[in-house]
């Protein structure tokens, strides 16, 4: 029979050091092991074959797979088109999010449950709706014709497949925000509201209210789920390789293609390719943890989860 | 009322690309400029079940993949989330962090050195070996759901359950697991939800040969066939619907999620 009680919430955590820390070390072991193993004994092996030490073509290690990748007249444009996509769609998804997770902090369990829709839909099917809603015989296209303001599929804007990956974008926002939304209403929930009524007893506008005391004490909800996002999107290969443009492609579409290229001897170029995408991701987190060790430094950690 | 308006608007938004997901599930012959298609027609859905379109074959083995790979993560998880979430050691920051690098960094490096190993093994287009690299992602976030929930347990509970005679068995299905169940639930949906999901890794290691409906998917989206697809896409959609209703009420529960906002 399960117990009906729920233990109190802490602000600081309740339990005692343990004195045998090799008891965490072997709880860890599992999870961290497997992790490991996969993830990390991927990437060293996709290291050795990318420098020729093992591999189809012999064992002589050098760097020609680098300076293929690197000298590949595409690499700068790809590199370039996916920053710009995930640091468009982040930011927008993030900023939407601080927005309707504001909005949806007072309303009804219907309200916040309706917005996490697309939350469990697969990518493929969002990638499939966006299609058949946004391309120039979509849907949207077919109500604008219906309602006389355009003469053909012609006067409709291309969306998808389009230089400006507007189709991607749109995408990307369509399943992030949600997603984002979910976790800072979870953190939003539990931050103490007296710091807000405090605030505006003391006098502070609106705006004064949400820059200086709720959205400081959402930081690190913002932070995190940001982070997640953007390394989600500046991987994904399929909404790019659907949605997105056909020249310049992405980077995961660039070391694809190469990846299976019929000339085996680009594989090198792909694996090379695919370790300089893992160590830009890497920068990524290293940033990431930069951002809030610096915040903890300036401010009174404030527990939000 | 401006509230309330902004959060239909929303709503509206993120349902409509499942408009035309659905009139052209029915639709025959839906041409430019027709708002509504003339002809309706239920081929779509009959095609689903004929073997050929390879549907109830991807529906079964993405349900198995996603299934299995959600229990071991939970088994995975379930210590670790307890050694971040109750224990303090040298390295737990550390160790937290590495642990996230698979939800971060793109997997295809690895998956191109894993490859490698799983055609030596002969796991290479094997249900095991998709399982063994959807566990790359689901581990890390079961991990992150279970420390925000156990960092947020009173351990006393099973001390005192502990000094009234309660056999470690008793303490951890009658104290333990009903305790931490909400986070249980949520870091099931979320790495359920995942591997379901889950395309670039079936891609790369399924070799072709583990095909699950998100490779059903993908290939009829590169045809031109949008009555299928929309079926076959309706249809992906409804085991996730269906799971993430069964867990809505421990979504409510703001510890477990609260484990993302705080990586």
């Amino acid at each position: 029979m399960p117990l009906k009680l729920q233990p109190p919430r802490h602000q600081t955590s309740p339990n005692l050091a343990q004195p045998f820390p090799w008891q965490a070390y072997l709880l860890m072991l599992p999870a961290v092991g497997i992790v490991g193993l996969l993830f990390g004994g991927g990437l060293v092996l996709a290291l050795l074959q990318s420098v020729g030490a093992i591999g189809l073509l012999g064992s002589q290690i050098s760097l020609t797979a680098y300076q293929a990748a690197l000298t590949n007249p595409e690499f700068l444009r790809s590199l370039t088109l996916s920053l710009y996509i995930a640091v468009v769609a982040t930011g927008l998804s993030t900023v939407l999010s601080v927005g309707l997770a504001l909005l949806l902090r007072t309303a009804g369990r219907w309200a916040s449950f309706a917005c996490q829709i697309t939350l469990p839909i697969p990518h493929l099917v969002g990638i499939a709706g966006v299609l058949l809603l946004l391309s120039p015989s979509g849907f949207i296209s077919r109500s604008l014709y219906a309602l006389g303001l355009i003469q053909s599929d012609q006067d409709f804007p291309l969306l998808v497949n389009d230089a400006g990956n507007i189709g991607v974008l749109l995408h990307f926002l369509w399943k992030e925000i949600p997603f984002i939304t979910l976790i800072l209403l979870a953190v939003l929930r539990s931050i103490n509201p007296a710091y807000e009524m405090q605030a505006q007893i003391l006098g502070a506008t609106p705006w004064q209210r949400f820059w200086n005391v709720t959205l400081p004490m959402m930081r690190t909800g913002i932070l995190s789920s940001s982070l997640i996002v953007f390394g989600y999107i500046f991987a994904s290969f399929e909404v790019p390789f659907l949605l997105g443009s056909t020249r310049p492609r992405t980077l995961p579409v660039l070391v694809y293609r190469a990846f299976t290229d019929s000339d085996i001897a680009r594989r090198a170029e792909a694996i090379a390719l695919g370790i300089i995408l893992s160590i830009l991701s890497l920068l990524i987190i290293v940033a990431y943890s930069w951002l809030v060790s610096r915040g903890r430094q300036n401010r009174q950690p404030i527990k939000g989860a | 009322m401006l509230r309330k308006g902004l959060i239909v608007l929303v709503i509206v938004v993120l349902f409509l690309p499942f408009l035309p997901l659905v009139i052209w599930s029915f639709a025959q012959g839906w041409f430019f400029p027709q708002l509504i298609p003339d002809q309706w027609t239920l081929q779509h859905w009959s095609q689903l079940v004929s073997p050929a379109s390879r549907v109830i074959e991807g529906l079964l083995q993405s349900l198995a993949i996603a299934l299995i790979t959600t229990i071991l993560s939970l088994l995975v998880g379930l210590p670790a989330g307890r050694a971040i979430g109750v224990m303090e050691f040298p390295g737990k920051e550390a160790l937290k962090l590495f642990l996230l690098t698979p939800i971060i960094v793109s997997p295809l490096a690895t998956l191109m050195g894993i490859q490698f190993v799983l055609i030596r093994l002969g796991l290479n287009g094997t249900l095991l070996g998709v399982i063994l690299v959807h566990l790359m992602p689901t581990i890390p976030y079961m991990t992150l759901v279970l420390t925000s929930v156990f960092a947020n347990y009173d351990i006393r509970y099973e001390t005192q359950a502990r000094s009234l005679g309660a056999s470690p068995v008793q303490v951890l299905s009658q104290v333990t697991l009903p305790l931490i169940a909400p986070g249980i639930v949520v870091g099931a949906l979320f790495a359920f939800l995942i591997s379901w999901n889950e395309f670039l890794l079936t891609f790369f290691v399924g070799a072709g040969r583990v095909f699950t409906l998100p490779m059903v998917l993908f290939t009829l989206l590169q045809g031109g066939n949008n009555g299928l697809v929309a079926a076959v896409a309706i249809t992906s959609v409804v085991p996730g619907l269906l799971f993430l209703l069964l867990a809505s009420k421990a979504l409510g529960n703001d510890t477990a999620l609260g484990g993302l906002g705080n990586v």
